[in-house]
């Protein structure tokens, strides 16, 4: 028995969800005295797969074949399947990233596996029933699931578990795997990626801004103080929904949910739909004009003013910090 | 083309959400349901692909007689006709397995779900349906388009988007962007009436898991009110005190 751990890579490196996932990983093997072993898709350098030592996994299998260079849902789910009913893993632990939502269900049910998605803490075992919590109405509770099979696949949401260094040596396994026909239906044509911003899913600054801004013409600012903290941007549903920002920027009930360490609310009003799915967020501060904004109910730190005078000054306050 | 699309009955979004029964099951009392926002733009693109005699539209939930209205709203966009698997959505593995016994016997070349659902966000129906179907399932759909029999997915991924073709049947998981989800209008509420809604029995799926109880998250503390006059005090703030800086 022994616990699989699929590392997602972007174009060769590692993501930072990846590192979360190994030391979640790491985490649930010491809890069941197993061993986790790492799975990793597609073209991805030694010294990259090397780095999943600093987290306590000494073994990856690598999957290295030219049909798997991008990714193909179907046919990863059934190189991880493959893998895991080879060196009979019990629990597969993956990212619950945008691919990895895809995953997860088809890997669960080719091993028959009970499938805990979007957990946010390590399981509580006891025996072959281990009990997992994970966020549900979109944030505004959180559930414990038991899952009682003893094939289990767990899907971390990415920000939910902080990666852990432990450094090991690492040893690196090849594997060929057996595709079918069927699996690799799906040509990708064309990825399109904007490298220079942080992914929304992942960061653990977000800088969002709402109706209150007024127009696109000026998001320059957000995206100024965004860039100053190293964090992502986001906006509200009414925003994107007027063309001002892309859907992948919105967050809330109908949108991304997002735990970061720091979400900056800006001109936006705090309707019920935006606050579930920001709320896990650990620390939010508001920036509205009014100061009756539902926001500042939630918020643990807040400025009442306009924004146009205040976003400026923040920016300039925090480069002030960022340079001391 | 035959369109199938799955639609789940959630509570309205301004719901508060709260528990019963020592916090083992959801309160329903007092909740509006609604068909899961993401459902509904998959309900507008199928109508919209199968407009002008294109193809057909089954819309299909599983659950109690309760959620007849909703599905009744579905038929009002303007899907065809409607199937209700009489059980209690356990959970999503149960849903898909029904789903998957009705879709192998109709032979669909298309099957939308929404992207997740607004009360679980499991996000697996469509992965499950994929995999007990053996077709591919793609998610997170920001486009669609159909040629013939091949379909062109925009899907988003982290920072970006991909654009990838796929030969039918597929399942797909949709966003904003594939369709405007469509108001239902009077004519399309009389029609709804006498559009069938076939009740079928469930089959039987083992558990493999279930929700053992739910709690609120904790309540959050008091803001800390800062003076637009020092903004600077913030940033102490945030990194002394919050310590996210
Ligand atoms: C089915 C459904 C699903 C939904 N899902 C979502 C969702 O996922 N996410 C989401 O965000 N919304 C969602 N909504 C919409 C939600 O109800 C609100 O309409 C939306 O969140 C409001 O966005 P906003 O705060 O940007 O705009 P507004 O409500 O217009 O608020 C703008 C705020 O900016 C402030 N402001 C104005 N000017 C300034 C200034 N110069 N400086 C500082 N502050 C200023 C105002 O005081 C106000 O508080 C959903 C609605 C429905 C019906």
């Amino acid at each position: 028995m022994s616990i699989l751990v699929y590392i997602e890579n972007v174009e060769g490196a590692l993501k930072k969800s990846t590192f979360e996932s190994l030391s979640y990983a790491k985490a649930v093997a010491d809890l069941t005295g197993e061993t986790a072993t790492a799975l990793s898709i597609g073209r991805v350098s030694q010294d990259e797969l090397n780095k999943v030592g600093q987290y306590g996994i000494e073994k990856v299998i690598e999957v290295d074949n030219n049909d798997l260079e991008k990714f193909v849902n179907q046919a990863y789910a059934s190189v991880i399947a493959d893998v895991a009913k080879s060196m009979g893993a019990t629990t597969v632990i993956l990212s619950n990233s945008f691919s990895g939502k895809g995953l997860a269900p088809r890997v669960a049910a080719k091993l028959g596996a009970a499938l805990a998605d979007g957990a946010i803490a390590l399981p509580t075992i006891s025996g072959v029933t281990w009990q997992i919590q994970k966020t549900v109405f979109s944030n505004k509770a959180i559930a414990t699931e038991e899952l009682h099979e003893q094939k289990k696949v767990i899907a971390l949401t990415p920000n939910s578990f902080e990666a852990k260094e432990a450094a090991v040596a690492v040893t690196i396994e090849k594997y060929e795997p057996q595709l079918a026909p069927n699996d690799l239906s799906t040509v990708i044509k064309e990825i399109v990626r904007a490298t220079d911003k942080v992914s929304l899913p992942e960061a653990s600054i977000v800088v969002s801004a709402g109706r209150g801004l007024k127009g696109p013409e000026n998001w320059a600012m957000i995206e100024e103080l965004a860039d100053v903290l190293g964090a992502a941007t986001a906006c509200s549903k009414p925003v994107s929904d007027a063309g001002w920002r892309p859907h992948a920027e919105h967050v809330g009930q109908t949108g991304l949910a997002v735990s970061p360490n720091l979400y900056i609310a800006i001109g936006i009003s705090g309707a019920i739909q935006h606050l579930a799915g920001v709320s896990a967020s650990k620390t939010i501060v508001v920036i509205n004009k009014d100061p009756e904004a539902p926001f500042f109910k939630v918020a643990d730190y807040g400025i009442v003013g306009d924004a146009f005078e205040i976003v400026p000054q923040l920016i300039e306050a925090f480069k002030a910090y960022k340079n001391n | 083309m035959k369109i199938l699309v799955c639609l789940s009955n959630v509570p309205d979004t301004t719901s508060k959400i709260t528990f019963t029964d020592n916090n083992t099951a959801f309160n329903s009392n007092g909740i509006q349901y609604i068909i899961n926002p993401y459902d509904e733009i998959a309900l507008a693109k199928a109508v919209e692909l199968a407009e002008g005699g294109k193809g057909t539209v089954t819309v299909i939930h599983v659950g109690e007689a309760a959620a007849e209205p909703t599905i009744r709203k579905a038929l009002a966009v303007g899907a065809d006709d409607a199937v209700r698997v009489n059980a209690v959505a356990r959970d999503a593995w149960f849903v898909a397995n029904q789903i998957a016994h009705y879709a192998k016997e109709q032979q669909f070349d298309l099957i939308l779900t929404g992207r997740e659902s607004i009360d679980y966000n499991g996000a697996q129906v469509q992965g499950f349906l994929g995999e007990l179907l053996s077709i591919p399932s793609i998610s997170i759909a920001k486009k669609l388009t159909i040629n013939e029999t091949e379909a062109t997915v925009e899907r988003e991924i982290e920072g970006g988007k991909e654009v990838l073709t796929v030969s039918l049947p597929i399942v797909v998981g949709t966003a904003e962007g594939v369709a405007e989800p469509k108001i239902p209008n009077m004519r399309g509420i009389m029609t709804a009436r006498t559009k069938p809604l076939q009740v079928a029995e469930p089959v039987d799926v083992p558990l493999l898991s279930k929700i053992a109880h739910y709690e609120t998250p904790p309540a959050r503390g008091q803001v800390k009110l800062i003076d637009k006059a020092e903004i600077a005090q913030l940033v102490n703030l945030l990194h002394s005190e919050a310590k996210v800086i």
